[in-house]
């Protein structure tokens, strides 16, 4: 049988168009404002929101551990959840390149509800659009998502304060080796697998345990040393991690070794750094690791007043050295 | 020996009580000492300098000029390592060269441009060979395939440069006063020790040929101090589990069937005779430079850049003019602020500074 593929059709806005919304994209949403198809959804949501949006033009689509789409509802839902909001709609707006196959689109909008279904959002509204063959690399996702601000005061970088804890909830850059390894196929017997994840439900159990969380980020483009890096030049203090402490899997640290790559420079997908007061990190400790999302959460360091505004990492033979911000591409279209 | 603390060794090298510099000629030890933070626990009177161990960096402007000049050929592909991309010529970049509708690919094995060449049975692939005798051998056997498999899309602009005798030319400078080598594991991994010898024999220094964990290096520098210590000058394995005495017979037999000896043009060096590798006369029809000839004219370093200098170890990457100021990794002035095993780029990355 000859496969079915996306043609500028589809993006015409007329019949085609309306299959592809009607079978291929309603059917796999649970959503009432989405199957109404008005020009807006109608939403009720009321208290503090936060809003935010990003693009995905990950390459390959499909990698190990996740694919574009749970990508691109993950990437929305966990900048939403570090500042503590949870996530309630999302929208996402296609870009398809003409010869995709639909097949290939089907397994994307699967993984798309799924990861929805995980984090408890609602897709209300999105587009797509079709661009000719060689005008794109068979699919962008754009999505953005309104959250509900869970935590007084939000959590930002303003907050951290000399003494506080550095917390990572898993082990850091799985997500930048699965996709080189998906790009490359550098290693035939290397089990690498994206750490790709919403993590909301993570970030709610903490929140609903009235820890006071300072800041967090999620480690992605530039991996945990820039995180770090960042939220130093932000908060104005020194962010201090000890390079034992920090999680690194076993196939990470090797796939790093044979290519020369920095692990800390890795990007995650499904991670986040959190920064609250000393007092409280044995007992987030305990709350994240009781969740599925957090069972390799680590304590990996602790913000000094000096030097101000600079990530440093304690070296395993007691050294110490300056984590920068990952200056260039250490690899392109990461996410 | 190897059952100690990184702590115990560096509290032994202390107690020797010695007074030295030590250089090291490999792009991965200067990451790997950056990284760990390792010259900052050593004595104040043991000093680290970093020599010509950067490939991309000891790569001479008018070679990277011809490379870029290549890019822009219709019809042609560059592939590359990634380092090379972003290291400034004359007046651009590969990257600029690729921003403007030149083909650049980069690649992470030799190999990998065979299947690219197949991939464009319409246009020429250039593999950029850049790099020193660890990685000769596998390219020696990626232009032996594409002979034997008659790949006639494929050739190879060969900017290979072969250590020891960049050594011997930085010391006949005199420039700076040192008292041994940290040297390349890697690199031995291929040569063994006996090209080092000549550092006992014709200058008395001591040599360790060391592994690139800050462990390895650590122990190596026990070595050389205990060396300089006694008056010895011998060169040492501290890396026995990769590196034999006689190196990899097999892998130097690929390069000699290959590869010839030749004068090169080193960057801060300049040109050095024997201390570059070109294709023997069976392989000229795979030579980038016979197939396309062109003349690459008014070639010139940044004035002030001060890459010649830190690579022979007489400035620190601080105390050039330009660092960190005019020079950094986002706007990179000179070759050893781009690559990842650049000098400039690992204080840059890891060192603190103003």
């Amino acid at each position: 049988m000859k496969k079915e593929i996306i043609t500028l059709a589809h993006g015409s806005g007329g019949r085609p168009t309306q299959d592809l919304i009607e079978r291929h994209i309603l059917p796999r949403f649970d959503s009432a404002p989405l199957k109404q198809l008005l020009d807006s959804a109608l939403l009720e949501c009321s208290g503090r929101l936060a809003f935010t949006t990003d693009a995905f033009v990950v390459h390959p689509i499909f990698f190990p551990g996740g694919d574009i789409g749970k990508l691109a509802v993950s990437g929305s839902i966990n900048d939403l959840a570090a500042v503590a909001a949870e996530p309630l709609f999302l929208s996402a707006s296609l870009i398809l390149e003409e010869g995709l196959e639909v097949e290939e689109l089907d397994r994307v909008l699967e993984s798309m509800s799924r990861t929805c279904k995980e984090a408890g959002v609602a897709l209300v509204t999105g587009d797509t659009k079709v661009v000719e063959k060689g005008a794109g690399d068979k699919l962008y996702i754009s999505t953005s998502a309104i959250g509900v601000r869970r935590q007084i005061p939000d959590p930002q970088p303003a907050l951290i304060s000399p003494g506080d804890a550095i917390l990572v909830t898993g082990p850091i850059g799985e997500h930048g080796m699965a996709v080189l390894q998906a790009r490359e196929s550098f290693f035939r017997n290397l089990e690498l697998q994206s750490d790709c994840a919403p993590v909301w439900p993570l970030i709610d159990s903490l929140v609903k345990a009235g820890l006071k969380i300072n800041a967090m980020r999620d480690p992605t483009r530039g991996g945990l040393a820039t995180t770090l890096a960042e939220l130093a030049r932000e908060s104005g203090l020194c962010l201090q991690a000890e390079e034992d402490k920090i999680p690194i899997g076993e196939t990470v640290r090797a796939a790093c070794d044979m290519l020369g790559l920095d692990p800390l420079y890795l990007a995650c997908e499904g991670r986040m750094v959190i920064i609250l007061p000393k007092k409280n990190a044995e007992k987030a400790l305990t709350v994240l690791k009781g969740h599925p999302l957090g069972t390799q959460a680590t304590l990996i360091g602790e913000c000094l007043e000096k030097p101000e505004g600079v990530a440093l990492l304690s070296t395993r033979i007691g050294g110490r050295r300056v984590l920068a911000p990952l200056s260039g591409e250490q690899l392109p279209r990461i996410c | 020996m190897l059952s100690l603390e990184p702590r115990e060794v560096l509290s032994k090298i202390s107690k020797m009580g010695v007074s030295a510099s030590f250089m090291e000629v490999c792009g991965t030890h200067t990451v790997s000492i950056a990284r760990s933070g390792l010259k900052k626990l050593l004595p104040d009177s043991v000093k680290l300098i970093s020599g010509p161990g950067c490939p991309v960096c000891v790569t001479a402007q008018v070679d990277i000029d011809y490379a870029i000049a290549l890019a822009h050929q219709p019809g042609v592909i560059v592939a590359t390592f990634g380092d090379m991309v972003r290291v400034p010529g004359t007046e651009t970049s590969l990257l600029e060269a690729r921003a403007s509708g030149g083909k650049v690919e980069v690649v992470y094995s030799p190999m990998d441009s065979l299947n690219l060449a197949r991939a464009h049975p319409k246009e020429e692939v250039v593999f950029l060979a850049v790099g020193f005798e660890t990685t000769a051998p596998l390219i020696a056997r990626t232009v032996q395939t594409a002979k034997a498999e008659n790949i006639p899309n494929l050739s190879f602009l060969v900017l290979h440069k072969l250590i020891p005798p960049a050594m011997r030319a930085l010391l006949a400078l005199k420039e700076i006063q040192l008292d041994g080598f940290i040297l390349p594991g890697h690199v031995c991994a291929i040569l063994g020790s006996k090209p080092f010898l000549f550092l006992k024999e014709e200058f008395h220094l001591p040599g360790v040929i060391t592994g690139f964990e800050p462990d390895d290096i650590l122990l190596a520098l026990f070595m050389l101090v205990k060396q300089k210590k006694e008056d010895r000058a011998d060169i040492e394995i501290q890396y026995r589990r990769a590196v034999r005495p006689e190196g990899n017979p097999q892998a130097l037999k690929v390069m000699e069937e290959v590869f010839e000896p030749q004068e090169a043009n080193w960057r801060g060096l300049g040109i050095i005779p024997e201390s570059g590798l070109a294709l023997r006369h069976p392989y000229w029809d795979f030579d980038a430079r016979r197939r396309f000839p062109l003349k690459i004219m008014g070639s010139r370093e940044y004035p002030a850049c001060g890459c010649g200098e830190v690579l022979r170890g007489v400035i620190s990457p601080q105390e050039c003019p330009l660092f960190g100021r005019v020079c950094t990794p986002d706007s990179p002035v000179g070759p050893c602020m781009v690559s990842s095993e650049g000098s400039c780029a690992a204080a840059y990355h890891y060192e603190e500074h103003p």
